[in-house]
């Protein structure tokens, strides 16, 4: 019986490598395009091979510009997302208030309701009113909201698996419950932040509707937008330069993505997706 | 309610509780504020402003009137309902992408996969996950590009490997493009369906499949009499949640712009038109709570298989 195994292994083999070789063929086009100064739409071999297309994009000002507002508002929103989720969750999984768990659903049943393309009108009349129309600002909040009642399950879930002997017996040594939070939990729990802090950076990094919403000017798009408005509004599309930023634009992405498979394993990466 | 407070004095000295409520609502307060803001307003303003005939310029932005069910009884408007750039068609169109790209394409090709690289050789295994969750994590502007790229009708990728084998080329985006987005959409999220279906395989005991391959089973026998049977509770969560995501993505307008002729057109995708790009904030407000009753139907049936899960203490 070892033949019909071995035609098997054979078979899976071959299929599984045909289903990973269609998931990379609409990728292909962009591993060679950017380092090709004539690319079109085409897939083409680049001849010669060329950084050219790298240097349009650091000198264009507008899209190195648009790299660095992706970068504001992903780091403003990962500042706010860390902080508050940490203090919220540690709140969550270590006091005792009343009406913790009827919160807690609360919050997980508005997240899953509330969603950015189901939510945009009350969100641009909000930011509207709060006049912050066209602000770095809007976006780093607007995502805050959004992305924190995620961050905190994955981080409350995260510290409930911790013991709390460690911040008792630091209490016992005559710490206050605030010293106990900031010395002994702080250092123990900052794996989990890590994760929320990676997810929420990436999901602010990628994300289009929202800032494609708050934001008017030119000088605060960050690079989804930005990306977005170079072939749609120009007619024709700047092959060579979309290129080489696509691939610029996403290198954060799969570089913070290597780094939490390869110190956690990917699946903390997936969890749950805004 | 009925605990005298020395009693919970006492409780807390037991448990010795780590936070006083103080400093932990102290902790929750600017969580709770951003999410307030921004999570649970919304939810009530779009209600509010769903009766009004708000828009984005002139009169009615700055004093809209109150409306009453005007904007739903546009929406629902059985004249129009079923035309193409109405909602009725938008909504449609919707249940079948979330039919054919999440139900059928992702959750499908998620389980194949899953099952499929549990056996094949590692570094196929890899190469596979590699790409498939590529497709997954970039940007979903970088990946809409790439997709325009690939379908172009002159010189795309898949037009060239369609002339290679002697085939004609396409225009996609024009002629097909509810299957263009349909694609899309199970290319781009397939991964998340196969690493939660991969990590469910893997919870099972391997003694199972040894115990089935001793009597001589098949893959397809182990797969349909063991794996899939122990991870039904996995797929009904995969389910629900693949459910909500595509109802709710805006991905595809990244690709079709809705279009052409509103062929594309998405809840999500007519949900921005009508509000900012017929700056009718009132009726945009209305579909938004459709969209959001839609999401709270499918929320609750996952809280609910959440809390039944965890009541025997799995």
């Amino acid at each position: 019986m070892k033949f019909p195994a071995l035609f098997g292994r054979i078979a899976f083999s071959t299929l599984a490598a045909l289903i990973g070789a269609a998931f990379a063929l609409p990728l292909l086009w962009f591993l060679f395009a950017p380092f090709n100064a004539r690319a079109e739409l085409g897939l083409a071999i680049p001849d010669p091979f060329t950084l050219s297309n790298f240097n349009t994009v650091f000198g264009n000002g507008f899209a190195m510009q648009a790299l660095w507002n992706s970068l504001i508002q992903a780091v403003g929103g990962v500042i706010l997302v860390g902080a508050a989720a940490t203090l919220a969750a540690y709140a969550l999984s270590r006091s005792s208030i009343p009406g913790k768990g009827a919160v807690t659903y609360i919050l997980l049943l508005f997240s899953s309701v509330v969603s950015g393309s189901a939510a945009m009108v009350p969100i641009f009349l909000i930011i509207s009113a709060a006049g912050l129309m066209d602000t770095h600002l809007a976006v780093i909040l607007t995502f805050a909201g959004g992305l924190l009642p995620t961050a905190m399950f994955i981080l409350r879930d995260f510290i409930d698996s911790i013991p709390k002997s460690y911040e008792e017996s630091a209490m016992v040594a005559g710490a206050s419950p605030v010293q106990a939070f900031f010395d002994v939990a702080l250092p123990v729990i900052r794996p989990g932040i890590v994760v929320i802090v990676v997810w929420s950076f990436v999901n602010i990094w990628g994300s289009f509707l929202i800032p494609f919403i708050l934001l008017r000017s030119s000088a605060n798009m960050p690079a989804a937008v930005a990306i977005y408005s170079f072939y749609s509004e120009a007619g024709t599309p700047v092959v060579t330069l979309l290129a080489a930023y696509s691939l610029i634009y996403s290198l954060p992405v799969v570089a913070l993505y290597l780094f939490v498979s390869w110190r956690f394993g990917f699946r903390f990466f997936g969890g749950i997706k805004a | 309610m009925t605990t005298e407070p020395i009693t919970t004095e006492a409780k807390k000295v037991r448990n010795f509780s780590l936070l006083s409520n103080r400093a932990g609502a102290a902790f929750l307060t600017p969580a709770g504020l951003l999410v307030s803001v921004f999570v649970i307003v919304p939810f009530f303003w779009v209600i509010f402003v769903s009766f009004t005939n708000r828009t984005l310029l002139g009169r009615t932005a700055l004093n809209p009137e109150f409306v009453g069910l005007a904007n739903y009884l546009a929406l629902f408007d059985p004249a129009t309902f079923f035309q193409r750039g109405q909602f009725g068609f938008s909504l449609i169109l919707t249940t079948q992408f979330v039919l054919a790209s999440a139900l059928i394409g992702q959750a499908l090709l998620g389980l194949l996969l899953a099952w499929l690289i549990q056996t094949v050789p590692p570094w196929i295994k890899r190469l596979t996950e590699t790409f498939v969750i590529a497709a997954w994590i970039l940007p979903e502007v970088v990946i809409g590009f790439a997709w325009f790229a690939f379908l172009d009708r002159d010189a795309g990728t898949l037009n060239m490997m369609l002339n290679a084998i002697g085939l004609p080329s396409g225009d996609f985006l024009l002629d097909q493009p509810f299957w263009v987005i349909v694609v899309f959409n199970t290319w781009r999220g397939a991964a998340f369906s196969m690493m939660l279906f991969n990590s469910a395989f893997s919870s099972i005991p391997p003694s199972y499949f040894q115990a089935a391959d001793v009597a001589g089973a098949t893959s397809w026998q182990k797969f349909r009499d063991i794996a899939v049977p122990l991870i039904r509770g996995h797929i009904v969560t995969n389910l629900i949640l693949i459910t909500m995501w595509t109802f709710n993505t805006f991905t595809p307008f990244l690709l079709t712009n809705g279009g052409p002729s509103y062929r594309t057109e998405l809840v999500s995708i007519y949900n921005y038109r009508v509000a900012f790009q017929d700056f009718q904030f009132g009726k945009g407000a209305a579909v938004g709570v459709i969209m959001m009753l839609i999401n709270l139907a499918f929320a609750l049936v996952y809280l609910s298989i959440g809390r039944k899960k965890k009541a025997p203490g799995t």
